[in-house]
């Protein structure tokens, strides 16, 4: 393995990923909790642009990091919330799931990296290079994908009406 | 020394010179703010320090380093000091893709006058924008104070619903470069092709935006001071207070930097390339070109400050939600079928 710039910023970024997913499932304080999910974000935006999807990238900054955490930060502080003080309760049927999912979570974690170091997957084409632009993206999402994408839409215009029917006592 | 090492070196010195030529024109902005609001309120204002007290911002940065630091008892105290430095590292990294000139040639190498010529150019400027409105919030929540809090509540809601209608604006803009990047979007306004000419009703959108993004008026509502105190940073002292200052100053400069490249035609001088100047001149003109167009626009953000009074909070909201928006969406479009048309 060479230590070029690239992957001195990969580790760097991995690392802080993990501790700040870890960190955030941790914090007692959900305000703590909310700033290590975006700095989790954060970091998981720098890992995209090392791949060179630039145009993924920064929509995780501007969506996540600064629509969607904004939104959680503000009801966080509206409704108050109080420190975590009950532990997690009934260990007894959750623990099992939980198990069963963290077995099944590092198993395809394992085949990854497995696999990886076999040399199955080898560094990016130049096809996976140009896809990441915002041109690539749009092409391919107005052209092979246009359905899915039109429904997606739909989706949203959906969630937009039912939350401003919810949000609306009655109607004049 | 290797390619990668001068190149590092290039990005390294851009990036000092940018920092120092901001900072700087942060500090003169301040005192330029006091003069012009002297001058319109018919005062003197600052004039003791220095040939008409042009020395003044270096006394008020010193001023500011000397006061004691307090932290309120039931701050969160990690938090309270986190805010002001995530409000002033969000605003001063926004100016990195914002392209100060064509490019210059030192020795046989040509450099690019602008920090990072990235492909998503524009939308880097919107995602920070939208990250400045944690320095805000956070630091409104950690104060422990009502009055800092409703002041966090209302700029977020404020900068969220005018990041829309500013969005809106630079679609159409977008829609007619066919690219994201800013120094395509400058190419394309060479001579007098300016945006703004081409979008007058954008410009507008963007321009009333800018002013709600920055907090300044009409739009201060979050640090309304005969209602709040002093809103968000009421409970900030000492250099953690001069880090909000600065960072509002600075997004004022970063936001005249960005009208004046997607609506002002950024560096370009028309017509220069006619006169058949040495190409350095040329070069310096065209920085020079940029910093006055910038200059003006700052200028503009004061002469509106002490000129119109703040909106109440429903007419903010109303004229956010109602008027920027639909029009917004009608610009944009109104430009997608034109160009349609003229294709």
């Amino acid at each position: 393995m060479k230590f070029d710039l690239e992957t001195v910023l990969f580790i760097s970024l991995s690392v802080l990923s993990v501790v700040s997913a870890i960190y955030m499932i941790t914090r007692k304080n959900p305000i703590n909790s909310a700033l290590f999910l975006i700095l989790n974000f954060f970091t998981v935006s720098g890992l995209y642009l090392l791949l060179k999807a630039q145009f993924i990238a920064i929509i995780q900054v501007l969506v996540y990091m600064g629509a969607i955490m904004v939104l959680f930060i503000f009801v966080i502080m509206l409704l108050n919330l109080q420190f975590q003080k009950k532990k997690l309760e009934s260990y007894s049927y959750k623990s099992l799931t939980s198990i069963l999912l963290a077995i099944m979570l590092f198993g395809i974690l394992g085949y990854t990296v497995y696999f990886g170091f076999e040399g199955k997957f080898k560094g990016m084409s130049d096809k996976a290079l140009e896809i990441g632009t915002a041109e690539k993206l749009g092409a391919e999402l107005f052209t092979n994908y246009s359905f899915p994408f039109e429904l997606a839409s739909f989706l949203l215009l959906a969630a937009i009406v039912g939350a401003i029917v919810l949000a609306k006592k009655k109607f004049e | 020394m290797s390619e990668f090492v001068i190149e590092l070196l290039i990005t390294l010195s851009k990036i000092s010179v940018v920092l120092a030529v901001l900072l700087t024109g942060v500090a003169y902005s301040v005192y330029a703010e006091r003069r012009v609001s002297a001058f319109i309120q018919n005062r003197y204002g600052p004039n003791r320090v220095g040939p008409q007290g042009l020395l003044q911002p270096l006394v008020d940065v010193i001023k500011l380093l000397l006061k004691e630091d307090i932290v309120p008892a039931s701050a969160n105290k990690f938090i309270h000091s986190l805010a002001p430095v995530i409000s002033i590292i969000v605003s001063l990294s926004t100016f990195a893709v914002i392209p100060f000139g064509d490019t210059i040639t030192i020795g046989d190498r040509v450099i690019k006058l602008q920090i990072a010529d990235v492909n998503i150019g524009v939308l880097y400027f919107l995602a920070m924008t939208s990250l400045g409105v944690y320095g805000v919030t956070l630091s409104g929540w950690s104060s422990n104070n009502k009055y800092s809090l409703l002041g966090g509540l209302r700029s977020s809601a404020q900068m969220i619903s005018y990041e829309l209608s500013m969005g809106l604006a630079i679609i159409a803009i977008i829609l007619m470069n066919g690219s994201l990047q800013l120094d395509v979007m400058v190419n394309n306004q060479a001579g007098w092709k300016w945006n703004i000419f081409l979008q007058p009703v954008g410009f507008i959108i963007f321009l009333v935006s800018a002013f709600a993004e920055t907090n300044r008026t009409p739009f201060d509502l979050p640090e309304a001071e005969q209602e709040l105190v002093g809103g968000y940073h009421t409970e900030y002292s000492s250099m953690k207070f001069a880090l909000f200052f600065l960072a509002e100053y600075a997004n004022v400069i970063i936001s005249s930097a960005m009208i004046t490249t997607i609506y002002l035609g950024g560096w370009q001088f028309p017509y220069l390339q006619d006169f058949g100047l040495p190409p350095m001149l040329v070069s310096i003109i065209q920085i020079l070109t940029f910093v006055t167009k910038v200059v003006a626009l700052v200028f503009f953000f004061i002469w509106v400050r002490w000129t119109i009074p703040r909106f109440r909070y429903d007419q903010l909201m109303n004229l956010g939600w109602k008027i920027m928006l639909p029009l917004g969406i009608a610009n944009l479009v109104v430009t997608a079928i034109v160009l349609m048309l003229l294709k």
